[in-house]
């Protein structure tokens, strides 16, 4: 083992770059022609079928496989994005286990479900590497929708205003736009700076004009826009990270996962990214997941993530946990951090281990540690707004029907809007039904959902 | 263990599986590779008469239907017969039928439609050690065009002809091989039977176009931009290929002359059916050509264990089915049965709902969870349910017991009552 590798604290370069460049190739590559078609064969295009059920875009997921199994991939891309425009990202980060394939029939019949995933990356790559833009814009209706946060609900609500006529100007508080999908996803699963590719071909409808360094509450106001556009779409996401409440906190190297995550995806040069040799995770999320996974493949020696519940009630699904064990990562459950020790930087983690009662986390008398010179926090993100004149519910911004919030001409949508999962396709609806709601509001037109 | 050693019309194989005259069988070469992997027999390439070999294209001669997966359900062919000079087939099969002498060794044939062809190439063989003749008037392409093949399998009194030919020039045993590219299989069949063929064997290949190329506007295969119809085969052709050896072996005209069940064999269930139906060996090409030689040895191990796990000898396994296929006017209608799903094998896919409630008769209710049940009041028993559900014996029917209501008319279940005694019958006669 080299030298590098094995280097005390906080290093960058512990792999040399061929490594580094393996372990953070596309976890999942596209599939071919010939992979899709056998694929597809599998689909029994079943009535009513469960997988529409479980998307929350709910995409017609057993039309665009009939489309693939019939050699119309562009078609089945079509069926897509009339449902979901950001189905190329969907196709990568989704946890398809959770959605569409654990709905599958074919888990009751074989455990193995239609690759449904897969297929919808073939698809939408396949689209997407064409010139142009296979959405054209309705006439113009002249009304003007501001929308806030170009991430996924903002993007979709965006791309589906401009369809219908609407002249849309996004505010984006960050140097780039898509929010999660370019700074909170693994690198392994977003690779060649797809969330930027996508962007910039969902805008090829034309009608969207975006504004960066525009932070609400900082350069722009609610107010101020409900005043100056017809509408406002709110798609701003979870800006704080939760704190672990425990002594040592603000040591140094511990740090919330989001900013590793964000750091990596951001990086140039992965041999120029630091980690520790030693790294703990507290949390039990995706995040969670993707930070643990990623300081690993990065080079550190011991990745341990500590969730303080039983395995069945982590946020990351079966698969993600597999995938990091796979990766030499190492879960402890039932676990809460208790003390931070450490002289300036953090050494050492001390936990407890806790039961997950009726009322709550009880913590037990028994207690370990772990080494660790990196800790990253992925204990779950909240709402960072001036909540001024919006209702909120328990911490975000309370909505009715498709996304209105308690102001009139204001809708949200995403991980800052309460109800749904966090998840890109959850906002990627939100988004659109938003955008839907908002065009019946304005024009009288019947609001079309889903697709 | 069953024993399979076949004796069809007193030509004696190993197993009742030979490989029928097509592409397998035109040489040595592959002749012995089948013999080597276990076929019990062979049908040599159709030989024709002595002069200047006959031509094929030289582009594609195989068209095809596939199934999920590429499966290939379907194949269609524009080969001619043999392009090899008769000489060395005759040199060959002498050679492979002294090194093989268990294995049944026939010689296809076609050759113009009169006498003196006939009598030249049967003189021609006889000293081959060939244990028969399979006379090929089935052949739907090219060679039909020029009077043969299934020109002649078309005429009935031309099959006649050519078979009394045959018997009268011959002491080999006789075959003669039907074309299906016609509206009344019993006709050839008795044709052949009254020109003194030992036994017919069917079916040969269908008239098809498998596709056409929508770039080119042809069908497949395509020959510099056209092309012509083929012979279709395969497991597609199965159902018309059983439904035909059984009007033969049920017809008291024909009932009794041994067939040799051919199309779409794939499987040893594909033969187990075509012998239950009267055929008394069968004939295999696609499945062949589509998987190797190899396949024969799965069938064999099938038939095996099948008639072992039904303790009969092959010998009981042919024609057993035979009596059971009728008219559809002597089915008993008041046989009632009802569609039961499974709701611990159901996958909850809904493709019995669809079906039934766009396309039938809205006999299936699709309930809160995806529970589908069956509506009896609705359900007629089609089986279409049955048939488009993906998990086998997730749904089948019940009977109904004599006496027991039928909840779609109210009447109980009676006994045993055909068409041709049913009150809305205005020919019907009055019941025995």
């Amino acid at each position: 083992m080299s030298q590098a590798r094995l280097s005390p604290g906080v290093a960058p370069g512990r792999l040399p770059p061929d490594q580094l460049d393996r372990n953070f190739a596309d976890i999942a590559p596209v599939i071919d022609r010939h992979e899709a078609i056998v694929a597809a064969d599998r689909c029994y295009f079943c009535h009513d079928a469960p997988c529409v059920t479980a998307c929350p875009t709910s995409i017609d997921i057993p039309l665009f496989i009939r489309q693939i199994a019939t050699d119309t991939p562009d078609a089945a891309a079509m069926t897509i994005f009339h449902a979901n425009i950001l189905g190329g990202m969907c196709a990568r980060v989704c946890p398809t286990e959770n959605l569409c394939e654990g709905a599958c029939v074919r888990m009751e019949s074989e455990g193995n479900p239609v690759e449904i995933g897969a297929l919808q990356r073939y698809a939408t790559d396949g689209l997407m590497a064409q010139p142009g833009h296979p959405f054209q814009r309705a006439d113009t209706t002249g009304k003007r929708i501001a929308v806030v946060g170009a991430g996924p609900a903002g993007l979709a609500a965006a791309h589906r205003l401009a369809a219908k006529g609407h002249d849309v100007v996004i505010f984006e508080a960050r140097e780039k736009p898509g929010g999660l999908n370019e700074y909170g996803i693994a690198s392994y699963k977003t690779v060649d700076e797809f969330a930027q590719a996508e962007i910039e071909w969902l805008m090829g409808i034309g009608g969207i004009d975006i504004r960066h360094g525009a932070a609400l509450g900082r350069d722009i106001d609610l107010v101020d826009l409900n005043a100056q556009f017809d509408a406002v779409f709110l798609g701003i996401g979870l800006g704080s990270v939760n704190a672990l409440d425990c002594p040592g906190e603000n040591r140094k190297h511990v740090v919330d996962a989001t900013s590793f995550i964000r750091d990596l995806r951001q990086s140039t040069d992965l041999g120029e990214v630091p980690v520790g040799r030693d790294v703990v995770v507290i949390g039990g999320g995706m995040t969670a997941i993707d930070a643990a996974v990623q300081a690993k493949l990065l080079g550190a020696e011991n990745v341990t993530l500590v969730y303080r519940r039983g395995p069945e009630r982590m946020g990351a699904s079966q698969h993600e946990q597999d995938h990091a064990t796979s990766r030499g990562v190492k879960i402890i459950c039932n676990a809460v951090p208790y003390d931070i020790h450490g002289n300036g930087a953090v050494a050492e983690v001390e936990f407890r281990y806790c039961e997950d009662g009726p009322d709550g986390l009880v913590p037990g008398s028994e207690s370990f540690r772990l080494k660790a010179d990196q800790m990253f926090r992925a204990i779950g993100q909240r709402l960072e707004i001036e909540a001024q004149t919006l209702t909120l519910a328990g911490g975000k911004i309370a909505i009715t029907g498709h996304g209105r919030t308690s102001v009139d001409g204001v809708w949200a949508g995403g991980d800052c809007a309460e109800g749904g999962d966090d998840l890109t396709v959850t906002a990627v609806a939100e988004g659109r039904d938003a955008a839907e709601d908002i065009d019946a509001w304005l024009t009288g037109r019947a609001m079309v959902s889903p697709g | 263990m069953a024993d399979l050693r076949s004796n069809f019309i007193e030509i004696k194989s190993p197993n009742p599986f030979w490989l029928a005259s097509a592409p397998p069988t035109d040489k040595e070469y592959n002749v012995r590779r089948a013999f080597q992997a276990g076929w019990g027999g062979v049908v040599w390439k159709t030989l024709g008469a002595e002069g200047p070999p006959v031509v094929n294209v030289n582009g594609p001669r195989y068209g095809v239907v596939h199934g999920p997966d590429r499966r290939v359900l379907g194949l269609n062919n524009i080969e001619l017969i043999t392009d090899r000079p008769l000489e060395v087939n005759l040199r060959e099969i002498k050679q492979v039928k002294r090194d093989y002498p268990d294995r049944a060794l026939i010689i296809s044939l076609m050759v113009p439609c009169d006498e003196d062809s006939w009598r030249n190439i049967l003189a021609k063989i006889e000293d081959t050690g060939a244990d028969g003749v399979e006379l090929n008037f089935g052949c739907p392409h090219g060679m039909s065009e020029r009077g043969m093949g299934s020109a002649v399998g078309q005429v009935p009194e031309y099959i006649e002809m050519v078979t009394r030919w045959v018997k009268q020039y011959s002491r080999m045993p006789c075959i003669v091989k039907l074309t299906p590219n016609i509206t009344d299989v019993r006709k050839p069949a008795q044709a052949a039977k009254r020109g003194g063929a030992d036994a017919v064997s069917l079916i040969n290949t269908i008239n098809s176009i498998t596709s056409v190329d929508l770039d080119q506007f042809a069908p497949e295969p395509t020959i510099d931009g056209r092309g012509a119809h083929g012979g279709y085969c395969g497991p597609a052709v199965k159902p018309i290929a059983l439904n035909m050896v059984a009007e033969i072996a049920r017809s008291p005209e024909t009932h009794g002359l041994p067939i040799s069940g051919i199309g779409g064999i794939t499987t040893w269930r594909d033969a187990a059916e075509f012998m239950a139906l009267g055929a008394g060996n069968v004939q295999v090409c696609t499945a062949a050509m589509t998987y190797g030689f190899k396949v024969v040895q799965e069938m064999i191990s099938g038939l095996r264990d099948y008639l072992d796990r039904h303790e009969m000898a092959l010998s009981d396994l042919i024609g057993r089915a035979v009596p059971n296929v009728t008219d559809w006017n002597q089915l008993n209608l008041n046989y009632v049965t009802k569609a039961v799903i499974d709701q611990d094998e159901c996958i909850k896919c809904g493709r019995c709902y669809a079906a039934c409630e766009d396309t039938s008769h809205q006999a299936i209710a699709m309930q809160p969870g995806r529970v589908f049940e069956v509506i009896e009041e609705e359900c007629v028993a089609c089986n279409l349910c049955v048939d488009v559900c993906p998990i086998e014996n997730c749904i089948t029917m019940r009977e109904l017991d004599i006496g027991e209501t039928d909840r779609r008319t109210g009447q109980k279940r009676g006994a045993y009552a055909n068409w041709t005694t049913h009150p809305n019958n205005p020919m019907a006669k009055a019941a025995e």
